[in-house]
Parts: structure tokens; C-alpha cells; sequence
């Protein structure tokens, strides 16, 4: 733990502030010379813009339409349980293989496109239009996470008591106001539970991207986590990468923190305090789940 | 006729969870002769064959992505589960100096994002030489050890062991077991669902990585799965029979691994989201 968590992380700090862009084998102490060089970056800048727009767009999808998917598989239906196990397996699958099933999706002359066809809709550049390419991404990832949220709301209304619906009849309201008075506040601290494991995970999207664009078209995929990793490992400027790196780290602390702040019923200590207590994961993959 | 409703939504539910990947199937089974790009799109395919699945084999070294994907997962789910137990026993069922700040500085560590820390690694790895340049056993060793302990996993762990009853220990000690003893015949077989769920997890994360393999291996034959797809993508970028049916076979262990432990994969999404 210490040598491959604690070293490497003091390290971060130290190789952000290093030169290695002359020469990798030996490298300059520069200061803060690399943070420097991001803010006059255009690819950086581009890149923070493309994780915001991707955070912004993803979040709130992953906080409100597993709520929808959670109530219709919370039924008593028979062989329900068979249904909740099929709408689950994009979670299990691995993003590689789910990102090359929907590039296959997208293809110019792909499913997609035929069924809008059938629609009489005219063709979309998926994955190959510069204005549409990041969306598409987002709708993949939503796609693929929406299960594993779904299955958190579950676990919450199964453990709402029916008496409250029983009263909500009796005062005669109607599904709608239901679900508004008694499913929506009970549902609360979960939200902000999906919203923030989301949140890390937007902020780290890097996998989905790489199989399906590689970034493209013209870098209207690129993200914060592509940028440092095509910063690192294709032009060896692991100064800068660190910088990026660093940044995103201090990203992540601001939004957990304010994602904290916001639930409304209970204060970030208790929300901490919760965390401490819950066998929840937080990070269900290594990279969180988006 | 409510209930019909529900069942055509689930169904198409269903249908949009599983469609992609049916797709990819259909795709797959389509013999040399057949448009793939078919319009409209041919769903069953007209002379299913194997084919494509014995070319991908041939044609990539398909066996060798299953066996380091296999020894890589199973090695980290090892380590995971061994030191995250080793950790949170003393931190869960002992009184020592410095507990909490140790504590508390493993909970700290899941705040950092994996990819600050991985162009450090990158370095320590090279400087001890486990990349797979120096040979396939490096690369795995380079592959599991960065990941061989997470504080997520301490953090699970010691949540669970926390909760056993003081009396247990007491009663062992009673009988003459030592710290480690109690640890293995006694506190261990009551946590057992917990360290199943944490190998699920640990599964989930390794088979599925790509980032930190696609630094660290450069030669295929020591590819993992998913870095092994990725360079069939864009080896064989127009045969999308063979990178379907490439992608279909590394799906299999995962599917198996689902549905025989499925119980595992949810109680991870939802015990503690009940209790917490």
C-alpha cells in the first residue's frame, strides 16, 4: 500500500512540477512552470470543456431514469426477478466490449440508422460528426450504467414501508402525487449517493472513449482523462500529464464536496458519517462507475 | 391488462439491455457470402456458421488474452482478499495506537482518482521491471500488484468484521487459539458473504480494465482481453464478423461468472444501500 499508493502519489506532485519533455531520463525541476503551460493550453481547455458537457449531461440521467426503470421493477410480477437479471447484465459486461458492440451500432450503414430510416429520419453521423460524437458517447455510458443505479433505488423502496402508500390512498392521492410525496423524499439521500459515485465517474471517463473515437472526431471527444493519457503515454510529457492529473484530482475533491452540500435534508457531516457506516462501495469498478 | 402493460415495458426493457449484444451475435454467425450491411438489416442470420469464431481464434492469440485476463483476475481477487483481511483484522478487533489515523488515512485514499497516480506507477514499474517487456510473469505481476490492496477493500472488510459479537474471540481464546486461529476458524466463515462480494468486485474491476494494461503490456500475446479486442478493433477495422465474434467469446466467463453468483453482484448494489 505505502509503495504503491502513498510513494506514487507524492511522486504525482513531484513529477508535476518537472520538465520531461526535453529529456524523459532526466528531467528539470520547473516549479509550477507545467500548471503554467495548461491554462495557456487550448487541448487542456478543450478537453475540461468536453468533461463538463459529458458530467452535466450523464449525472442527471444516471440521478432520475433509473428512479423510472427502479419502480417498474419493484412489481410483484412473476419471474420479475429474471427481468431485473436481464436489464443488468450491461453492468457486468465490460465498458471494451459494450463500447465495440454500439461502434457497431453506429456504423454509417448500422442498425441505428436504419431504424431511423424506417422512421424516414435522415442519417446521423454517430460517432462521426463532431457536434453529435460526444452525445453519443454519453448515451452509451448512460446505456451501460443505468442497471447498477437502478438496483441502488430498489434496495431503498424495498425497504419503504407499504403503510405510507396505504395512508396516501386514504387521503386520495393520485399515483402521481404518490410517488411525488411519499417515493421522491424517501428516495433523497440515495440520489445524492448516485449522484456523486456518477459524478467521480464522469469525471474519469476514459475507456468508453478510447474504443469508440479515440477522441475524434477533430478532439470533440477528448476529455480531461484522455488528455493526460495521450499527454503521458503517446507524447511522453509526463510533466504536464501530472499537472492535468493533479487538476483533476482537485475537481473531484470540489464536487464531491459540493454534491455533499446540496442534499437538502441531511448536512455533509451526516452524509460523512453515513459513508463511514455504509457497506455501500463507493467505487464500484476501478474507475467508478459513470 | 395493467399487468400486460408491464410486461411489454419489461420486455422491451429487456430488449434494449440485450439487443446490442444479439446483434453483435447475429453478426457473427453470418457465413463469408452474407451483407452484413444488408438492407433492410438480415436479424437471423441465413446460413449460421462457426466460422468466424475459429478465424478470430486463429488469427489473434485469443488463447493467450483468456489466460492472462484469467491469471491476472484471479491473482489481484487473491491479494484483494487476503490483505484487505490482514489489514481490517487488527483495525476492526484490536485496540492500538495510531488506529484511527490509520484508519483514516486508508479512507482517504479512495478519494484519489486512479488516474493521478498512474504515471508515477508507471515509472516504479519500470524502474522494478514489471512491465511485460521482461517477460509475461513481470507483466502480470505489473498488472495485479498496483492493485493488490484497495482501501475500499479494508474499508468493506472491516465493516463487516466490526459488527461479530466481542464473546466469539472470547470463547476462542478460552480455547487456546491464537490471534490468527481466531481469524481463520472463527471470525472468517461468518463474513464469508462480504469477501464474496468483495471478490465480485474485485472480478468486475480487473476483467473489465483496459487503461492500466494498455500501459503496461506491448506485446499481444500478453494482452489481456479487453486490450486484446481494442487492438483486434483496429487490426481488422472493416471485418466486423470477426472482431463480433472476438468480442462474443470474451464475453462468455463473465456471463457464466453472472449468473452463477448473480446474488453476489447485487447484494453489492444494495445491502448497504438499505442499512446505510
Amino acid at each position: 500500500m505505502v509503495g504503491f499508493f502513498f510513494l506514487p502519489l507524492v511522486m504525482a506532485f513531484g513529477i508535476s512540477m518537472s520538465d520531461y519533455s526535453h529529456n524523459i531520463y532526466n528531467p528539470a525541476f520547473v516549479g509550477l512552470e507545467n500548471y503554467a503551460r495548461l491554462t495557456h493550453s487550448a487541448p487542456f481547455w478543450n478537453s475540461l470543456k468536453n468533461t463538463f458537457v459529458f458530467l452535466f449531461g450523464v449525472v442527471p440521467a444516471m440521478v432520475v431514469l433509473p428512479i423510472f426503470l427502479a419502480l417498474l421493477v419493484n412489481g410483484k410480477l412473476k419471474g420479475i426477478a429474471v427481468f431485473r437479471s436481464l436489464i443488468y447484465i450491461p453492468v457486468v459486461i465490460s465498458m471494451v466490449v459494450v463500447g465495440i458492440a454500439w461502434r457497431w451500432l453506429y456504423a454509417d450503414d448500422g442498425l441505428l440508422n436504419w431504424l431511423l430510416s424506417v422512421f424516414h429520419l435522415p442519417k446521423v453521423g454517430w460517432l462521426v460528426s463532431p457536434d453529435i460524437a460526444l452525445y453519443s458517447v454519453m448515451i452509451v455510458v448512460v446505456w451501460k450504467g443505468m442497471a447498477y443505479y437502478m438496483m441502488m433505488y430498489l434496495a431503498h423502496l424495498q425497504s419503504l414501508s407499504q403503510d405510507l402508500y396505504e395512508a396516501a390512498d386514504i387521503d386520495g392521492a393520485s399515483l402521481w402525487q404518490k410517488h411525488w410525496n411519499v417515493t421522491l423524499p424517501h428516495l433523497r439521500p440515495t440520489m445524492v449517493m448516485v449522484g456523486i459515485i456518477s459524478t467521480i465517474g464522469s469525471l474519469k471517463v476514459f475507456t468508453e472513449i478510447y474504443v469508440m473515437t479515440r477522441g475524434g472526431p477533430v478532439g470533440s471527444t477528448k476529455t480531461l482523462v484522455y488528455y493526460i493519457y495521450e499527454r503521458a503515454f503517446e507524447n511522453l510529457d509526463l510533466g504536464i500529464a501530472s499537472a492535468a492529473g493533479i487538476v483533476l484530482m482537485l475537481i473531484l475533491l470540489v464536487f464531491s464536496m459540493l454534491e455533499m452540500k446540496l442534499s437538502p435534508k441531511e448536512d455533509a457531516a451526516k452524509v460523512t458519517e453515513k459513508v463511514k457506516k455504509t457497506e455501500t462501495p463507493l467505487l464500484p469498478t476501478r474507475n467508478g462507475a459513470a | 391488462m395493467k399487468k400486460t402493460l408491464q410486461y411489454i415495458i419489461l420486455s422491451l426493457l429487456v430488449l434494449a439491455a440485450v439487443g446490442p449484444f444479439l446483434w453483435l451475435l447475429s453478426t457473427a454467425l453470418k457465413g463469408p457470402g452474407e451483407n452484413i450491411f444488408a438492407y433492410p438489416p438480415q436479424f437471423i442470420p441465413q446460413n449460421p456458421t462457426l466460422e468466424n469464431f475459429v478465424n478470430v481464434w486463429n488469427k489473434v492469440p485469443m488463447l493467450w488474452f483468456f489466460i492472462n485476463s484469467i491469471v491476472v483476475t484471479l491473482l489481484t481477487i487473491f491479494f484483494n482478499i487476503t490483505l484487505s483481511v490482514l489489514a481490517a483484522y487488527p483495525l476492526a478487533r484490536m485496540r492500538f495506537k495510531g488506529q484511527n489515523a490509520i484508519f483514516f488515512s486508508i479512507l482517504a485514499t479512495m478519494m484519489i482518482p486512479f488516474q493521478v497516480l498512474m504515471i508515477p506507477l508507471y515509472l516504479i514499474c519500470l524502474k522494478l521491471n514489471l512491465t511485460d517487456n521482461a517477460g509475461i510473469i513481470n507483466g502480470w505481476l505489473g498488472l495485479v500488484l498496483p492493485f493488490a490492496v484497495s482501501g475500499f477493500g479494508i474499508f468493506f472488510v472491516r465493516q463487516a468484521l466490526v459488527t461479530l459479537p466481542k464473546e466469539l474471540e472470547e470463547s476462542a481464546v478460552l480455547d487456546g487459539c491464537n490471534s490468527l486461529q481466531i481469524l481463520w476458524y472463527v471470525l472468517l466463515p461468518l463474513i464469508r458473504p462480504t469477501l464474496a462480494t468483495l471478490a465480485v468486485f474485485a472480478f468486475m474491476a480487473t476483467w473489465g480494465e483496459f487503461l492500466w494494461p494498455s500501459i503496461i503490456l506491448s506485446e499481444p500475446s500478453h494482452f489481456t482481453l479487453p486490450v486484446g479486442l481494442v487492438q483486434l478493433q483496429s487490426a481488422f477495422s472493416s471485418d466486423w464478423k470477426l472482431i463480433a465474434a472476438g468480442t462474443l467469446l470474451s464475453m462468455v466467463p463473465v456471463l457464466i461468472f453472472f449468473f452463477a453468483l448473480q446474488r453476489y453482484f447485487v447484494t453489492g448494489a444494495t445491502s448497504g444501500a438499505v442499512k446505510g
